[in-house]
């Protein structure tokens, strides 16, 4: 057959026969086949936040740092020669190192600009995040500037397709606010456990999971550790256990991703 | 914002009270807060635009008397990620958070052990942001809490709002240049006079001669 001209926006009956993808899916996904023994190596993870304090033991080193600055008309991606400028970043960070300690880690800072900039450099930052093709981005983050939300909307649709997955805590205010509610990203909530190991798929989104999220552990400046509570911190918790699922299953699409953690979910029985 | 635009909010929302009044609404807020969450402290700050800072702009508690219009950068620090991320957060022992317990005593002489903070938003503008300082521990943490805490946010982001409108037409009254500014400043005078039977007589005639005219 020759290749087609036109984009492959439908499926010809002799076509379907070349688009065979190798999914070895078993009749049950498990816990054990979804992560068991996986340590998310060979996995680039992105904290898009406040910094990361790299050298925080708990964090264990970054691969990457970069900064986005904003001049008032355009973003540019600098060295970060600050770091954490918060303490949040560092905390995401290391949520995700507990529990995939291979994981390579990259941060982009996108605070300390002031707040004014803010929207620009959350776009900027998580611009330079998919062309560099990071596995997965942790969004502890949300804007509710509405001229920002098409320009959001195309990049974490570009993610999608791309191959990076997006996971943004969700905004437990009563305001609209993007990206966690697009359907091309992971959008995470809290619930009440202390179980890193529990998450749930909610059934009635725009919130799909609940992770681990109250009085949680975290590193912070200076090699101290706090304990945080807040949806911004069960968000990392899905990015540590996707970066499992990924090491362990490299060729895994967001969209299988996600299917993976819906069904390995505590309230799927998948858990076993 | 045009002058005629600022005045129409001002009469709208009765904003051009004094000052007083204005901040008046966002005490009940955080001495409330205070109170549900047997907290040492409860503040707001408000989103300076023009010079992109924080200003202490209601204080419950430690501080009470001296923090008010002091100001801290606002996308660093707690406050600021809050700000600018918009998620709300709860945070215990920062007293092991050295960065944060040294800047917090040069400023305030209080070092906070525990924060809650959440943001305030009108809409999709950014206000300012709620904070809950040492609450008490005898009970453990809970999602409901933050709920709570949410709601506080929400009073105390209507009353912010009327404090920026209240500000922003004061300024139009005082150095506005359109006409509602100019017949404000009037009525404003006014009222200020002893005896103002010959400016109202005057004024009197000014409005038959328009209306006929």
């Amino acid at each position: 057959m020759s290749e087609r001209l036109m984009p492959a926006w439908s499926l010809t009956a002799e076509a379907a026969a070349s688009i065979a993808i190798p999914a070895e899916w078993p009749h049950r996904i498990s816990r054990d086949w979804a992560i068991g023994g996986a340590t998310g190596v060979g996995v680039d993870v992105c904290i898009l936040d406040s910094g990361v304090d790299g050298d925080h033991p708990l964090v264990g080193g970054l691969e990457s740092a970069v900064a986005v600055n904003f001049d008032g008309a355009e973003t540019t991606i600098v060295p970060d020669e600050i770091g954490d400028v918060c303490g949040h970043g560092t905390a995401c960070a290391g949520i995700v190192r507990a529990l995939a300690p291979d994981c390579r880690l990259h941060s982009i800072r996108v605070l300390g600009e002031g707040n004014a900039g803010s929207g620009e450099l959350i776009l900027g930052g998580l611009r330079h995040a998919i062309e560099r093709g990071f596995a997965i981005v942790n969004l502890s983050l949300s804007t509710t500037k509405r001229s920002f939300a098409e320009l959001l909307h195309e990049l974490a649709d570009n993610a999608y397709f791309k191959g990076t997955v997006l996971v943004a805590s969700a905004h437990n205010m009563p305001v609209e606010s993007y990206p966690w509610r697009f359907s091309s990203v992971i959008s995470v909530g809290s619930h009440e456990e202390s179980d890193s190991y529990v998450w749930y798929a909610n059934p009635t989104p725009p919130v799909e999971f609940f992770a681990r999220g109250i009085d949680v552990d975290v590193a912070w400046f200076g090699g101290s550790t706090l304990q945080c509570t807040g949806n911004s911190f069960a968000a990392p918790h899905i990015v540590g256990l996707s970066a499992l699922m990924i090491s362990k299953h490299p060729d895994l699409t967001p969209f299988q991703l996600k299917s993976v953690l819906y069904l390995t979910a505590t309230n799927t029985g998948g858990a076993a | 914002m045009t002058d005629d635009t600022g005045f129409r909010e001002a009469a709208a929302t009765g904003t051009l009270a004094t000052e007083e009044r204005h901040r008046a609404l966002l005490q009940p807020v955080v001495d409330a807060a205070r109170a549900i969450f047997a907290a040492k402290a409860s503040s707001i700050f408000l989103l300076d635009r023009e010079t992109d800072e924080l200003v202490f702009e209601a204080v419950s508690g430690e501080g009470e008397g001296d923090l008010i219009g002091m100001r801290i950068p606002s996308s660093t620090g707690i406050a600021g990620w809050v700000l600018v991320t918009g998620q709300p957060i709860v945070i215990d022992d920062l007293t092991q958070d050295p960065r944060h317990s040294a800047q917090t005593a040069e400023r305030t002489g209080y070092v906070p052990k525990a924060l809650m903070a959440v943001p305030l938003t009108n809409g999709e503008t950014p206000l300012g942001v709620l904070q809950v300082l040492d609450r008490s521990i005898d009970r453990a943490f809970s999602l409901s809490e933050i709920d709570l805490l949410i709601l506080f946010a929400n009073q105390a982001a209507i009353g912010l709002d009327l404090l920026q409108a209240a500000r922003r037409a004061r300024v139009l009254l005082d150095h506005g240049v359109g006409p509602a500014a100019i017949v404000a400043r009037m009525a404003a005078s006014l009222e200020s006079m002893d005896d103002p039977r010959q400016a109202i007589a005057l004024l009197e005639a000014l409005d038959a001669v328009l209306r006929t005219s």
